[in-house]
């Protein structure tokens, strides 16, 4: 394998790792307030298909549009989030069975496949698209210029919000607030930390930013759409916040790791190196994830690192 | 931001409840599908209509059903036993794959064998393909405690891949080489006359083998949950796996018997999509139909009991029956697993308000006890 292609595997490694950022930030922030939603590939979903039927069917300048389709897809993450937090925080419904339901309600065969149908905007190529930017006029830079200078937006908007994300849980008062609901609700809540509250709060942006995820297909990845395109990302997202220990850096490096994964495949594709059936590496990001867990949850990484202690029990105040 | 609602433990759930609360939860889900229905331009009581007449009383309509209803009672069953220990296997999907790859084995390789003999045989045989396949994803939540919902998830993909490149991409002992067509246009071998499990006739529809072997088994795990060391012990250990650690059972086997008993399960249900229906190993097909996690809503709407498991396999059946019979431009293609969802929203949430009780919330501890850090934004 010659440098060209190692350098082509990663800077395309950064495509298809940002979704996985993106839906793995929200999914973090969702469980450190004790929450734990399985529905992250139908909130991605949802995301990918309301922000292409913005960019089909608004006739504006891509300017105007594609602000408007991110729009759309965090709206419908909430909205999809919204669905799960209801059930889980204030009914108190099972978190892994309600998260469950949500992929299959928004999911492959659900809502997302029946809007794409409805709108009418399955098949057909996209008219807006976020393209790469120049930044700096720094792409031709050997090595650092396709990987840090030409990028599109999305990917740099990831980066900014891998660093709010850190500053928030750490650096402030609302990020301290949030790891104590996650740890010990009783705890927070008798410090007059209002529980219900950073749990939806923290469950809805955790669904917008997985519809943020989606939309990164549509807008930008490969603008079209058919049903279930998102293919699996939304639980290796999930994943991966196990393996990241609930951190938000080692969540960016795990995406990225998963995004070389992903891009084997396809990279030795287009030049031509065809050793080890397709079908291997298709499977490869999930034969991975099974292994990276198995190697997460081995004694040396089972000291527990992160684990929020509340994650996926309800809390009320009468029954602790 | 918090809503003026409380939600109280039931002490005493009277017993109407138990009825009014599942038709009403059904009701519910009908009206808010019906209302997406209208706002996407189509008529719900004609759509409804329309679903009823594929599902139950068209030519041939509960034939179809049936067909459907027999994988989803072993997918089912599979998610409900497993589900009842509150291990969570998510993996019927390719359980179910690697069952259809291990009875078209099965039955390509005895297919000399007497009739009966060569139905037992693939039955093992797809049953001990999801066992192991289901081992996987057990040994390591056994051993390593790795969360098993998303291992078993994540190798539904790997099975799924493998099933393509049996048939796709190798010219593997499940693929047919022996004409020019097939190997342009790839396919299964068609397994032989003797691997066909008979239906029996009833009236103008048929039962499938299947669907009888998915019953029996059915009042088998109820039994042994309900009425053995074995369920005692499994009940105990889904509702305090404290208590049964402390009361000395040994969880590790406990996981991996239950886990390889619903991976076989599933297993059966491929087992039965080669001997029933297909009569071919066919990646396509088993993969656009999701009977693996369609079974997961089966089994959450039965809450885990395995004759409800029977009952909601016809159910669910039907509405997969209907969505395939109308697909076409005028019949939206996500309405099933939209129902689904719905459904599975409205059922869940309803079986909780059952149990619990909500009132207005009245009394001011929550805006008393907020302090001045202003949070709650």
């Amino acid at each position: 394998m010659n440098s060209n292609i190692v350098l082509a595997v990663v800077v395309s490694a950064i495509s298809f790792g940002t979704p996985l950022v993106l839906a793995g930030l929200g999914e973090l922030l969702a469980e450190r307030s004790g929450v734990l939603n399985l529905g992250v590939e139908g909130m991605m979903l949802m995301g990918a298909v309301c922000a292409f039927c913005a960019s089909q069917k608004l006739h504006w300048s891509s300017a105007l549009v594609l602000p408007l389709a991110v729009l759309a897809s965090l709206v419908a993450g909430a909205a999809m989030a919204l669905i799960h937090a209801f059930l889980t925080i204030t009914i108190r419904v099972n978190q892994i069975v309600s998260g469950l339901a949500l992929t299959i309600f928004a999911g492959i065969i659900g809502l997302s496949s029946y809007l794409g149908q409805v709108w009418n905007i399955g098949g057909v190529a996209g008219l807006h698209q976020f393209n790469q930017v120049n930044l700096f006029g720094l792409k031709n830079l050997p090595i650092l210029g396709p990987l840090i200078f030409n990028q599109d937006a999305f990917v740099y908007a990831s980066w900014v919000l891998v660093v709010l994300v850190l500053y928030y849980l750490y650096r402030t008062r609302l990020g301290l607030h949030l790891r104590a609901v996650g740890e010990n609700p009783a705890a927070a809540d008798a410090m007059g930390i209002n529980v219900t509250a950073y749990r939806y709060a923290h469950t809805v942006i955790g669904g917008a930013l997985a519809g943020l995820g989606g939309a990164y297909f549509t807008l930008a990845l490969a603008p079209i759409w058919t049903d279930g395109l998102t293919a699996g990302d939304g639980w290796i997202a999930i994943a991966l916040v196990i393996f990241a220990f609930w951190r938000p850096d080692l969540l960016v490096l795990g995406a990225y790791l998963f995004g070389i994964f992903s891009a084997l495949g396809p990279t030795l594709q287009t030049h031509h190196i065809t050793a080890l059936p397709s079908e291997f590496y298709s499977a490869l990001p999930f034969l991975m994830t099974v292994i990276a867990l198995a190697a997460a949850s081995t004694s040396w990484a089972n000291r527990r690192i992160g684990t929020p202690a509340s994650l996926g029990t309800p809390y009320s105040r009468e029954e602790g | 931001m918090t809503l003026p609602v409380r939600v109280e433990r039931r002490l005493d759930a009277p017993k109407w409840l138990k009825v009014v609360v599942p038709v009403a939860s059904l009701v519910l889900a009908a009206i808010i599908a019906g209302i997406l229905l209208l706002a996407t331009g189509h008529n719900p009581l004609s759509t409804y209509h329309q679903m009823y007449s594929a599902a139950i009383t068209a030519d041939g309509a509960l034939s179809a059903t049936l067909v459907y209803a027999t994988p989803l009672l072993f997918t089912g069953l599979c998610a409900a036993f497993a589900f009842r220990m509150r291990t969570w296997n998510i993996g019927g999907e390719g359980q179910l794959y690697m069952g259809a790859v291990g009875a078209s084995a099965t039955g390509l390789v005895l297919g000399d064998w007497p009739r009966p003999l060569l139905i037992i045989a693939m039955v093992l045989g797809g049953a001990s393909a999801g066992m192991l396949w289901a081992a996987i994803p057990a040994l390591l939540r056994a051993y390593l405690r790795t969360n098993e919902i998303l291992t078993s998830l994540m190798l539904n993909y790997v099975a799924g891949f493998f099933m393509y490149y049996l048939i796709y991409d190798s010219d593997s002992y499940w693929r047919d080489l022996s004409t020019p067509s097939a190997l342009v246009f790839p396919t299964g071998k068609t397994l032989g006359p003797h691997a066909n499990w008979p239906g029996v006739a009833i009236g103008s529809f048929t039962l499938p083998m299947g669907f009888i072997l998915g019953t029996g088994l059915a009042v088998g795990l109820l039994l042994l949950i309900r009425s053995t060391r074995y369920g005692f012990e499994m009940r105990l250990m889904g509702d305090s796996p404290q208590a049964a650690r402390y009361s000395g059972i040994r969880t590790k086997r406990k996981i991996l018997s239950v886990m390889a008993i619903s991976g076989a399960i599933a297993g059966v249900a491929g087992s039965s999509q080669i001997g029933d229906f297909g009569h071919v190993l066919d990646p396509r097909g088993l993969q656009q139909a999701q009977y693996g996690y369609t079974g997961i809503v089966v089994a959450a709407l039965a809450l885990y009991n395995p004759l409800a498991v029977v009952l909601v396999s016809l159910f669910i059946g039907g509405l997969t029956n209907a969505g395939f019979a109308l697909e076409g431009p005028s019949f939206p293609t996500g309405l099933v697993g939209t129902m689904e969802g719905i459904i599975l929203f409205t059922v869940l949430g309803g079986e909780i308000l059952a149990r619990y009780r909500v009132s207005w919330r009245r009394d001011p501890v929550v805006a008393a006890a907020a302090p001045a850090t202003g949070v709650a934004s």
